[in-house]
């Protein structure tokens, strides 16, 4: 059975509201903003609509960077982007001054409910939850806060947020069976064993009876153009002319049509019906293109079912 | 337009750690065979199709489109998909049913953990402002609520060892079920979370076939008409909740009348055996309700078809005459985050 390693990475790139922006910039200026509610509570971390009322919240008030662990899960195995690679414990703190807890990481092998901490600043602060490196263990009282009013000269307004998963990929039986055959520069699909269709590539299901396929059946090489378009601006990174050629083909003894770049005639001269093959380059998993193979063209209404 | 629905039929695949040998469609076409054979139904019969799974398992977007090829959706079809457990779409095909649409609904659900890393991938569905770039895995998450239970005094740790044992115990009449029988706690996976706390990581799937009123009694002997079912939500930051408590499994309960009588069985989607607490709390089950007969989620727990699997277990009994008022919940997100409730009737014996 095939398999492969898939990485899923992405910059997520978010903008911020008026509340989301000031508690951001707050924390790169290490100064931590909360909400408060028309009922008087302060959340921290803030959000600009009421959990509870739904009402719209402006109203910024500035909290204390030291707090009380509301509950806590020692983690003796960080993984992978969490805040610290030694064990630590992830907590929900209170901060001073607030009603409700924030997720972060306490740096301590020791955490008990009702524990104060304090926040360690990250050295570099971009304007980010991380801008936290962590908690760490503070009995000492609260410092004085600032009455910051929550206005910056220059608030951030969007985060970018990177993820990246890690899988293993495999295609499964079918797929596998036809990726092997590709490798021998073959073209396997799969017939139905209700409506007889031969599907390539197969996925070892037939889509219009929902039944299993599992009889393979050897397709191409040759095959016909079922319908084509020119395509005239260039791909980035890729390395074809403009303009080229990209068709759908009907490989002889399929019911389904694959795509690939039709090349080797001049673009204005691919036309419905003209007969081609695969061309193989040294040590490719799939053909790089398809040529046409000199024979007359293909009768119509012999695949006029699967445009 | 008011009309009875009812699960006529359940199928669920075995549930095992990884099944890459197989393409999702694959894994799924023989649970699909298997529940339209118990009804005689073919896909052409089926008025509403609707499934769930997570484009986040699969590593790739649309995946549901290739596990489509499964129900034969060509010629078009009526089709819905959720990206969420399967348990929704079944809400989803129940409201189809209700407004007089369709008279069936196939749903079905399915996910594979295997390629992927569970507990990194559960991240991605978390704040993406404050929380998700911290990744906090679903155990952390799940322990912070354990710690919170047992600083409550709600809970301590031979109470969830006792949970932990006694679904995997009930797992052994389960032959779909992953982990069964006995089962060492073992050491913290996050404290105060053991090993045996936690759910198994695996792949599988699951489908369920809806029918209206007369024709559900064409199709099944004993029908499980869903009395009620409601699903909600509780508020977005973990650090505004009350982790002991499950107000919105309590308020979707109430809504789908489950506390207007007894129930006698009940199939609770908890992952954890911590969240059995609170749910059982938020539920008001007392010991005469036979609970997680199947194991639960702690023996068998595939990702996007676990709630659905509560469900199909619930009314499985029914059909079989094993229970007349039967409690499925469903769970989805960190921390019991939303939470689905049906209530199942027999008719009477």
């Amino acid at each position: 059975m095939l398999k492969a390693p898939l990485v899923v990475e992405f910059p997520f790139t978010r903008s911020l509201g008026p509340v989301q922006s000031a508690f951001l910039t707050g924390l790169r200026e290490r100064t931590v903003l909360g909400v408060r509610t028309t009922d008087g509570r302060v959340l921290v971390p803030p959000v600009e609509y009421d959990p509870v009322t739904a009402e719209e919240l402006r109203d910024l008030v500035e909290v204390a960077p030291t707090g009380t662990v509301t509950t806590w899960a020692h983690n003796p195995a960080p993984r992978r982007d969490q805040p610290l690679a030694t064990p630590f414990a992830w907590a929900l703190i209170r901060l001073d001054g607030a009603d409700t807890a924030l997720l972060h990481a306490v740096d301590a092998d020791t955490v008990h409910t009702g524990m104060r901490v304090r926040i360690r600043w990250a050295d570099d602060r971009e304007g980010a939850i991380t801008d936290i490196a962590c908690f760490e263990p503070y009995d000492g009282p609260a410092p004085e806060l600032t009455g910051h009013s929550g206005e910056f000269a220059d608030p951030v307004t969007g985060i970018v947020a990177p993820a990246r998963l890690d899988y293993t990929y495999s295609p499964g039986r079918a797929q596998t069976a036809y990726i092997t055959a590709l490798s021998q520069q073959r073209t396997v699909g799969e017939r139905c064993p209700r409506c007889r269709k031969v599907y390539v590539p197969p996925r070892g299901a037939c889509p219009t009876c929902g039944v299993a396929t599992a009889e393979q059946v050897e397709v191409g090489p040759h095959g016909t153009v079922t319908t084509f378009c020119v395509v005239n601006i260039k791909a980035k990174n890729l390395d074809i002319e403009v303009p080229y050629v990209y068709g759908h083909i009907a490989l002889d003894g399929a019911d389904l049509a694959l795509h690939g770049r039709i090349a080797g005639i001049p673009y204005d001269q691919v036309r419905m019906g003209l007969r081609v093959e695969p061309v193989w380059t040294e040590g490719a998993r799939y053909p790089d293109h398809y040529r046409p193979t000199g024979e007359p063209d293909a009768d119509y209404d012999t695949y006029k079912e699967l445009l | 337009m008011t009309r009875d629905i009812a699960v006529v039929a359940f199928a669920q695949s075995d549930i095992r750690r990884t099944t890459e040998e197989s393409s999702e469609v694959e894994m799924l076409m023989p649970v699909l065979h298997d529940v339209l054979h118990r009804t005689g139904l073919k896909t052409a019969d089926i008025g509403f199709t609707c499934s769930g799974s997570s484009d986040y398992l699969a590593g790739r977007a649309f995946s549901f489109t290739l596990a489509l090829d499964g129900v034969g959706a060509w010629p078009p079809i009526s089709e819905s998909h959720v990206e969420m457990d399967g348990a929704w779409a079944l809400y989803e095909a129940w409201v189809k049913l209700r407004t007089g649409d369709a008279d069936t609904a196939l749903v079905y659900a399915y996910g594979k953990s295997s390629p992927g890393h569970l507990r990194d991938v559960l991240t991605r569905q978390l704040d993406p402002y404050y929380v998700a770039p911290l990744w906090p895995d679903s155990v952390a998450l799940a322990a912070l609520q354990a710690q919170a239970l047992i600083d409550a005094g709600d809970t301590d740790e031979r109470e969830l060892a006792e949970i932990a044992a006694r679904s995997r115990r009930a797992a052994t009449l389960n032959p779909h079920a992953q982990q069964r029988g006995s089962h060492p706690q073992g050491d913290y996976v996050v404290t105060p979370l053991r090993h045996g706390d936690c759910p198994p990581i695996g792949d599988g799937a699951a489908a369920v076939i809806l029918a209206a009123g007369d024709r559900a009694r064409e199709l099944c002997d004993r029908p499980a008409w869903i009395r009620g079912i409601d699903h909600r939500i509780e508020a977005h930051s973990l650090g505004v909740r009350d982790l002991t408590d499950s107000p919105s499994t309590r308020l979707a309960a109430e809504k789908a009348g489950a506390f207007e009588r007894p129930v006698d069985t009940a199939e609770l989607h908890a992952p954890f055996t911590s969240q059995e607490v609170v749910l059982r709390k938020a539920l008001k089950l007392d010991d005469s309700v036979r609970v997680n007969l199947s194991g639960g989620a702690l023996a068998a727990n595939p990702v996007m078809a676990a709630g659905l699997i509560r469900i199909g277990e619930a009314a499985t009994r029914v059909h079989r005459g094993e229970a007349d008022r039967a409690l499925a919940h469903a769970t989805s997100g960190p921390c019991l985050q939303q939470n689905l409730v049906a209530v199942l009737e027999g008719d009477p014996r």
